[in-house]
């Protein structure tokens, strides 16, 4: 079995690029699986089921969704393997910009969208940085222009990614992004013992633990303050 | 290629001088240099050695650094390519069609400066041939077909490196969307292509862009209030002027606000390899050939004859007659019998 982790902001066409995806596979006879990790709610898994594929979802809750899906990851492959796939994906909605669920000898597929503005990519931490695969979205509505320098710009923060535009509405890109997702000699049999990409914070603190007041008496843990001091000697 | 090796033991001022897009890099990285110019890169990267600025930036030095080695690399290769390296032509070898047969052409190489429309009904698989352009098929897509880049097998480079896409792209759904006047907006797109006379490439595309524009605009407009004639006007100026991308696919060019002929002729003037699909019988008549598409395959490829030529003029005449009762309508005239001329 493949295994290829898809992670970017929400909405940036994560799912939209997955099943354009997916149907390449299907007409090549693939068996694919999808497991959709989110942090309170999604509809994906009822989108991927329509398109014929097995599902998982896991909603993380209370956790960094990242943090969860690097507790799950492990069991989530032993499924697809049981499952008879030839390709497992797994999307996670990026809502931390700070953690990311690559895993170094998984395919890392990073999701990013032309509207989120060209500050986009400097914002965003691991996810995209560490990326094997840049896709951008939403091409047909902003100019040529504008995909310039954004592609550009993710180029910047992440020179080794192969970056590619796919059109998640029609499906432009996609047949060629699926030639870069399966290989038929790799076969994946379990992560144990396989890295990260890049640590996750532990960042525990009070809040963490449930605490609802507000005040500095009821802060522990982890606690960090914003700095308020004008800085000197800088503009 | 660039090494870490090259550049670990350089101070970053050093690196700034040798180097003059790097600034680029420190900052979308979030880099602040500040006083620490004539630190040695090594040492300045040290910072995200420490436990907590590696926690807090995601980043650590060794990626970093090999990321900016790559970086360097490819921004050299990118500024290195002369002109002899351009895509002068493209071929396109048959694949089959949906129903396997082969397709109806032997050959058929596309110059730079030429038009080339594509026409079929919907689902024959005019985008799937502009696809297969744009990722320089080598027999491994739905279609079987091959591309060649100057009558050779294509770089693979063309697929997924952003500095070097094959094909640009104009289609009737695109806007802008960010906030910049028009000015501010060419800056920009220069910038990122590293454009040496910044002031001249704004000059020349305002200018190319208020002559395709049926309404001029000034510099200083917001592009989100640019009109549609407008906006397309400043986005095939600028694709012809700024794009890299040595072909240009058009996906029909509404008739509104924009010298359409004008547009087509900047962008073969330009040097580049035009591809439109498009259903409307002036624009197919302006290009030199058009392929036909049937069941997924080249079915034919059709010469603009003389003939053809000839009405295109007369078609552009009953344009511009129904352009004119479209203004007179607008400003509350009566259309009469004599307005229609013939
Ligand atoms: N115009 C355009 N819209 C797109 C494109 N790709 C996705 N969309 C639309 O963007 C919206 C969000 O797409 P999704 O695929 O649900 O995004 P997602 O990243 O899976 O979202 P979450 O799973 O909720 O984080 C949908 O309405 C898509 O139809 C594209 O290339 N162009
Ligand atoms: N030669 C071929 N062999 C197999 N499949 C093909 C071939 N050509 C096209 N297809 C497939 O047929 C479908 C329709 O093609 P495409 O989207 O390119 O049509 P189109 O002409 O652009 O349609 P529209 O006018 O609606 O935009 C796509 O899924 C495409 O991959
Ligand atoms: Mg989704
Ligand atoms: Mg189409
Ligand atoms: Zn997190
Ligand atoms: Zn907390």
């Amino acid at each position: 079995m493949n295994l290829v982790t898809v992670s970017g902001p929400p909405s940036s066409g994560k799912t939209a690029v997955i099943l354009k995806t997916i149907d390449s596979f299907q007409k090549r006879g693939l068996e694919v699986g999808v497991v959709k990790f989110d942090c309170l709610y999604t509809d994906d898994d009822i989108l991927y089921e329509k398109a014929g594929v097995k599902v998982k979802k896991g909603l993380s809750g209370s956790l960094c969704p990242d943090h969860y899906f690097v507790s799950n990851i492990e069991e989530v492959t032993q499924w697809g393997i049981k499952e008879g796939l030839d390709i497992l994906i797994t999307e996670s909605a990026g809502l931390c910009n700070r953690c990311s669920p690559y895993v170094k000898s998984v395919t890392a597929v990073c999701v990013i969208d032309n509207l989120s503005g060209i500050n986009t990519p400097k914002k965003i931490g691991p996810m995209l940085k560490s990326a094997d695969i840049v896709i951008i979205t939403k091409g047909d509505i902003v100019s040529q222009a504008e995909r310039e320098v954004f592609a550009s710009r993710v180029n910047t923060v992440n020179p080794g990614a192969s970056i590619m535009h796919v059109n998640g509405l029609t499906g432009q890109g996609a047949y060629e992004l699926s030639t870069l997702l399966y290989d038929e000699k790799i076969e994946v049999k379990t992560l144990v013992g396989e890295k990260l990409r890049f640590s996750m914070p532990s960042a525990l603190c009070s809040y963490c633990l449930g605490e609802t007041r507000i005040g500095e008496s009821y802060q522990m843990g982890n606690v960090r303050k914003i700095d308020m001091e004008d800085k000197k000697g800088k503009k | 290629m660039i090494t870490t090796r090259d550049i670990q033991q350089k101070t970053i001022a050093d690196l700034f001088e040798q180097y003059p897009f790097l600034p680029g890099f420190f900052e979308e990285n979030t880099l602040e240099v500040d006083g620490q110019i004539n630190e040695k890169l090594d040492d300045f990267l040290n910072i995200l050695d420490d436990e907590e600025e590696k926690e807090n930036r995601a980043m650590d030095k060794s990626q970093v650094m090999e990321s900016m080695a790559e970086y360097i690399t490819q921004m050299l290769a990118f500024l290195g390519e002369d002109e002899d390296e351009g895509v002068n032509s493209i071929t396109l070898l048959p694949g089959t069609n949906k129903s396997g047969e082969k397709e109806q052409f032997d050959e058929l190489t596309i110059n730079k400066s030429e038009i080339v429309c594509i026409v079929g009904p919907t689902g024959s698989g005019k985008s799937r041939l502009l696809a297969d352009i744009e990722w320089v098929a080598q027999n491994d897509t739905p279609t079987s077909r091959t591309i060649l880049v100057n009558g050779e097998k294509g770089d693979k480079k063309w697929r997924v490196t952003s500095g070097h896409k094959l094909v640009a792209q104009l289609s009737q759904n695109m806007n802008f969307v960010m906030d910049l006047s028009v000015y501010e907006f060419i800056e920009l797109h220069a910038q990122s292509r590293l454009v040496e006379d910044v002031e001249g490439v704004i000059n020349k595309i305002f200018e190319q862009a208020n002559n395709l524009a049926g309404e001029k605009f000034s510099l200083d407009t917001p592009i989100t209030s640019l009109s549609g004639g407008q906006s397309r006007a400043l986005m095939i100026a600028d694709t012809a002027i700024l794009s890299k991308s040595p072909i240009i696919l058009i996906d029909e060019i509404e008739n509104a606000g924009i010298d359409r002929k004008k547009a087509l002729e900047l962008l073969v003037g330009e040097e580049k390899i035009v591809l439109m699909a498009t259903h409307d019988p002036i624009l197919a008549l302006m290009g030199d050939r058009r392929i036909v598409i049937k069941n997924g395959g080249i079915h034919k490829v059709i010469d603009t004859s003389g003939d053809e030529q000839n009405l295109l003029s007369e078609l552009e005449r009953m344009d511009n007659v129904i352009q004119n009762m479209r203004t007179r309508l607008r400003h509350g005239e009566i259309i009469r019998q004599e307005d229609i001329g013939f």
